[in-house]
C-alpha cells in the first residue's frame, strides 16, 4: 500500500441550469446577462426552477423567457406586477418574478408596482435600472440622471421640467406589504456577488411567504450611453451609485 | 326556483355556479353590485377575489390568472372596460380564455350613469389594437344575463377566446324573477391545460406572448385567429325572434332595446301591422345568415339601438340592400319608449318601401 | 504549477472584454486577429506560465455565461500495491 498524491480537476463554474442555451439578443457587456445569470443560478440553489414562473416585461429584457428554463409570460408595458398578481394569486405554491426595467417599472407601470407593494404581494421582482430606456434606443427614463444625455433629452435632462430621478428602492421600502427591498448594483465582480446573495434572500422571502420583495440592480448600456463597456461600469459606480445609494431600504425582521 | 334577483348580482352568481375561480375588479357605476357580491361571495367559497388599483391593473391581473388555466373574469362599464382594451388585446394576441362583464352606461367620456349601448362598435368590432374580434353575448333579462354568464365560460375555454357579455345599465340594475343554474365545482383538471404555466416540472417550459417579430411569422398567428373565428362564426350565433314567421316588417333589435322594441312589436301586431322581432344574442358572431334570410321575406328592417346608429351597419351589410334598413335610436343615456318605436314602425308601413 | 484554467465557449462570447478586466492574473485577452461565427473577438486564456488560478471573477463578471472555470485539486489517497 503505498500513498500517493492525485492531482485531479474540478469543475468550480459553470452556467445554471435554469438558464437556457438561447444565445441572447443583448448587445455585448450589456449586465442584463449577468442579471440573468445570477436570477438562474439563485433559482438552482433553492430548487426552485420547476415552481417559478416569471412575467417578462416590455423593454429590453422583453425576451427573457427566451432566457430561462422556466415557465414565462409576457406581459404589457409596466403591468408585469398586476399579471404576476393575477397569477400567484390563483398559484400560491408557485414562485411568482417580474423582470422590469426602468421604464416599465418606474414609469408606465408605477401604479402597478406601487400597488403590489402595498398589498404585500408575494411576489419577487427584480428590477434593472440604467436610467435609459435601451429598446427603443435611448430616450430619457424616469431614472436618468439629472444633465443626462438621451435622444430624447438631447440638451441633458432638465430638472426644472423634468424633475429630479425617481429613486425606487426607498419609493418602495415606504410600503407597509414590502418585506424586502433593497438596491445592488452589477458594475464589477464584488457588487455583482452582492446582487447575487440578495436575489436569494428576495426569491427566499416569497418561499417563507414573507410579502413583496424587491431587488433593484443599477445596470449599464453602453450601447445607448454611446461608451465603451468598461467605461459604462465606471459610469455605475461614478456617476449613478451616488445618487442611488446601495443598501438595504426594508428587510423584514426575519430576513435578517 | 324562480327568485327575484337583480341583474349584476345574478350574473355573479352565475358566475360563481360556472365555476369562477379568480374575479379581479374596480368599482364603477352601475356594474358595482358585480363586484360588492364577489367580494363576498368568492372568499365564503375559498376562491380568489381582489379589487385591483384600476381597471389596467383589473385586467392584466386577469391576463395572468388566464394563463396559469384557471376560469376568471372581470366586470366593468363602459369608461373602465376602454381602460380595459389594452389587456383585452394582449389576451387575444396570447390565446387565453377569460369573461368580461361590461354593463354600458352614457358616453362619451364620463357620461352618466344611465343605461346605453354606445359601446357596440368598442367592444364587437374589437376595442383594443390589432386585428382580433371578442365573443359578445348581449342579454335582455336578468334570466338571459345569468344563463349567457354561465355558459360564457364553457365557450371561452372552448376557444381558448375572451367572451363578453354585454349587457347596459339596465340589464345590471333591473330586479325580476329568474332562476339561478346548479352549482358546478370548480375544475381543478382544467388548471393542468397542457399550455397553462403551472411551472416547468417533468415537462418542457412553456410561454405565453403575443409578440411575434417577424411580419411572416405575426401573419400566420393571425391566419390562425381568423380561422378560429371562422369556426366561432359557424358554431356560436344566437338570436331571439318574436311573431317573424309572417312578418313583412322586422324590428331590430338588441339587449334592453329589443325589450322596448318587442313591447312595441306587440302593440303593432295589435294595429294588424305584419312586423316582427329580431333581436341577435350573439353581437360577434352576428346572425348576418338569419337576418338574410329574412330580408328576403321581409319589406323593410327598423333597427332601434340606444346609441346613434353602431350594430345598424352590421345589419345593413346583412341585410345586403335586399329592403330599405331604418334606424331609431336614443343616447346619453336616454331609454326609447315603445311608444316612439311604435312611430317609427308605423312610419316604416306607411311608406311601403320595397326594393325588390 | 497552475492552480486552474478557464474555458471559454468561443462562439457564445460577445467580446465585451469584462472578463479580461475582472481577471487578477491577468491572464484573459481578447483575441484581436480572430472572429467566432457571430463576427465578435472572444476571448482567450493566455497563461502559459500558470497563473490562472480558478477564481472565478470572469465567469461572475460574464454577461454571457460562457465561461467554465475548473481548478486542480491535489489529494492524497492511497494507491494499490503494484
Amino acid at each position: 500500500m503505498t500513498i500517493v498524491d492525485v492531482a485531479t480537476e474540478e469543475l468550480v463554474y459553470e452556467r445554471p441550469d435554469a438558464l437556457s442555451e438561447t444565445f441572447t439578443h443583448y448587445c455585448p457587456g450589456c449586465t442584463h446577462g449577468v442579471a440573468h445569470r445570477l436570477i438562474a443560478e439563485v433559482l438552482d440553489e433553492l430548487h426552485l426552477r420547476e415552481r417559478a414562473i416569471g412575467v417578462a416585461p416590455v423593454g429590453c429584457a422583453v425576451f427573457a423567457y427566451n432566457y430561462f428554463e422556466v415557465d414565462f409570460a409576457e406581459a404589457a408595458h409596466g403591468r408585469a406586477p398586476a399579471m404576476a398578481t393575477g397569477i400567484k394569486r390563483v398559484r400560491p405554491q408557485n414562485i411568482v418574478f417580474t423582470y422590469q426595467g426602468d421604464g416599465d417599472l418606474a414609469s408606465i407601470g408605477m401604479a402597478e408596482i406601487v400597488h403590489a407593494a402595498a398589498r404585500g404581494e408575494n411576489i419577487t421582482v427584480i428590477f434593472i435600472n440604467n436610467a435609459v430606456y435601451g429598446m427603443t434606443g435611448g430616450q430619457m427614463a424616469p431614472t436618468s440622471l439629472p444633465g443626462q444625455k438621451t435622444t430624447s433629452s438631447p440638451n441633458g435632462r432638465d430638472i426644472e421640467t423634468m424633475g429630479m430621478p425617481i429613486r425606487v428602492s426607498e419609493l418602495l421600502a415606504g410600503m407597509p406589504g414590502a418585506s424586502y427591498v433593497v438596491r445592488r448594483s452589477l458594475h464589477n465582480v464584488k457588487e455583482i456577488n452582492k446582487a447575487r446573495k440578495a436575489i436569494r434572500t428576495a426569491f427566499q422571502a416569497q418561499v417563507d411567504g414573507m410579502g413583496f420583495s424587491m431587488v433593484e440592480l443599477l445596470s449599464n448600456c453602453p450601447t445607448n450611453w454611446g461608451m465603451p463597456v468598461a467605461e459604462s461600469m465606471k459610469w455605475i459606480e461614478e456617476q449613478m451609485v451616488p445618487y442611488y445609494p446601495l443598501g438595504d431600504y426594508k428587510v423584514a425582521p426575519e430576513l435578517k | 326556483m324562480k327568485q327575484l334577483l337583480k341583474g349584476n348580482e345574478a350574473m355573479a352568481e352565475a358566475a360563481v355556479r360556472a365555476g369562477v375561480e379568480a374575479y379581479f375588479g374596480y368599482p364603477i357605476t352601475p356594474q358595482t353590485e358585480l363586484l360588492e357580491y364577489m367580494s363576498r361571495r368568492m372568499p365564503e367559497l375559498n376562491r380568489v377575489f381582489l379589487q385591483a388599483e384600476s381597471e389596467v391593473a383589473a385586467i392584466n391581473m386577469v391576463y395572468g390568472a388566464a394563463c396559469a388555466g384557471t376560469r376568471v373574469m372581470t366586470s366593468s362599464s363602459s369608461p373602465g372596460v376602454s381602460l380595459m382594451m389594452e389587456g383585452v388585446s394582449y389576451i387575444a394576441g396570447s390565446e387565453v380564455p377569460c369573461v368580461i362583464v361590461d354593463v354600458m352606461r352614457g358616453g362619451p367620456g364620463l357620461g352618466n350613469i344611465a343605461p346605453a349601448q354606445a359601446d357596440y362598435f368598442q367592444v364587437v368590432k374589437g376595442g383594443g389594437h390589432g386585428d382580433y374580434r371578442l365573443i359578445v353575448l348581449a342579454p335582455a333579462t336578468v334570466q338571459e344575463a345569468i344563463d349567457l354568464t354561465y355558459e360564457a365560460f364553457d365557450i371561452a375555454d372552448k376557444y381558448r377566446h375572451t367572451v363578453v357579455i354585454l349587457a347596459d345599465g339596465n340589464v345590471g340594475q333591473l330586479m325580476e324573477p329568474a332562476e339561478l343554474p346548479p352549482m358546478r365545482p370548480c375544475d381543478p383538471g382544467r388548471a393542468r391545460a397542457p399550455w397553462a404555466l403551472t411551472g416547468a416540472a417533468g415537462r418542457r417550459k412553456n410561454i405565453i406572448s403575443s409578440i411575434n417579430l417577424v411580419p411572416e411569422v405575426e401573419e400566420e398567428f393571425n391566419r390562425k385567429l381568423q380561422a378560429q373565428l371562422d369556426v366561432i362564426r359557424r358554431h356560436e350565433v344566437r338570436y331571439y325572434e318574436y311573431e317573424t314567421v309572417d312578418a313583412e316588417y322586422v324590428v331590430v333589435a338588441f339587449g334592453t332595446a329589443g325589450r322596448v322594441a318587442q313591447t312595441a312589436v306587440k302593440q303593432a301586431r295589435v294595429l294588424g301591422l305584419p312586423v316582427g322581432l329580431f333581436r341577435p344574442i350573439s353581437l360577434f358572431p352576428f346572425p348576418e345568415e338569419r337576418l338574410a334570410e329574412l330580408a328576403q321575406q321581409a319589406r323593410g328592417f327598423l333597427v332601434v339601438e340606444m346609441n346613434a346608429g353602431q350594430m345598424v351597419e352590421d345589419v345593413r351589410l346583412a341585410v345586403n340592400g335586399q329592403a330599405p334598413v331604418r334606424f331609431y335610436g336614443r343616447m346619453g343615456g336616454v331609454v326609447p319608449l315603445p311608444d316612439e318605436v311604435l312611430t317609427s314602425i308605423r312610419h316604416m308601413t306607411a311608406k311601403q318601401e320595397d326594393y325588390r | 504549477m497552475a492552480k486552474g484554467r478557464v474555458e471559454i465557449d468561443d462562439n457564445r462570447c460577445k467580446g465585451c472584454a469584462l472578463c479580461t478586466t475582472a481577471c487578477p492574473q491577468h491572464v484573459l485577452f481578447m483575441a484581436d486577429d480572430q472572429l467566432n461565427a457571430r463576427g465578435y473577438h472572444p476571448a482567450l486564456l493566455e497563461d502559459p506560465d500558470g497563473h490562472c488560478t480558478g477564481c472565478a471573477l470572469c465567469a461572475v463578471i460574464c454577461p454571457d455565461a460562457c465561461i467554465k472555470v475548473y481548478r486542480y485539486v491535489t489529494r492524497r489517497s492511497i494507491a494499490a500495491s503494484l
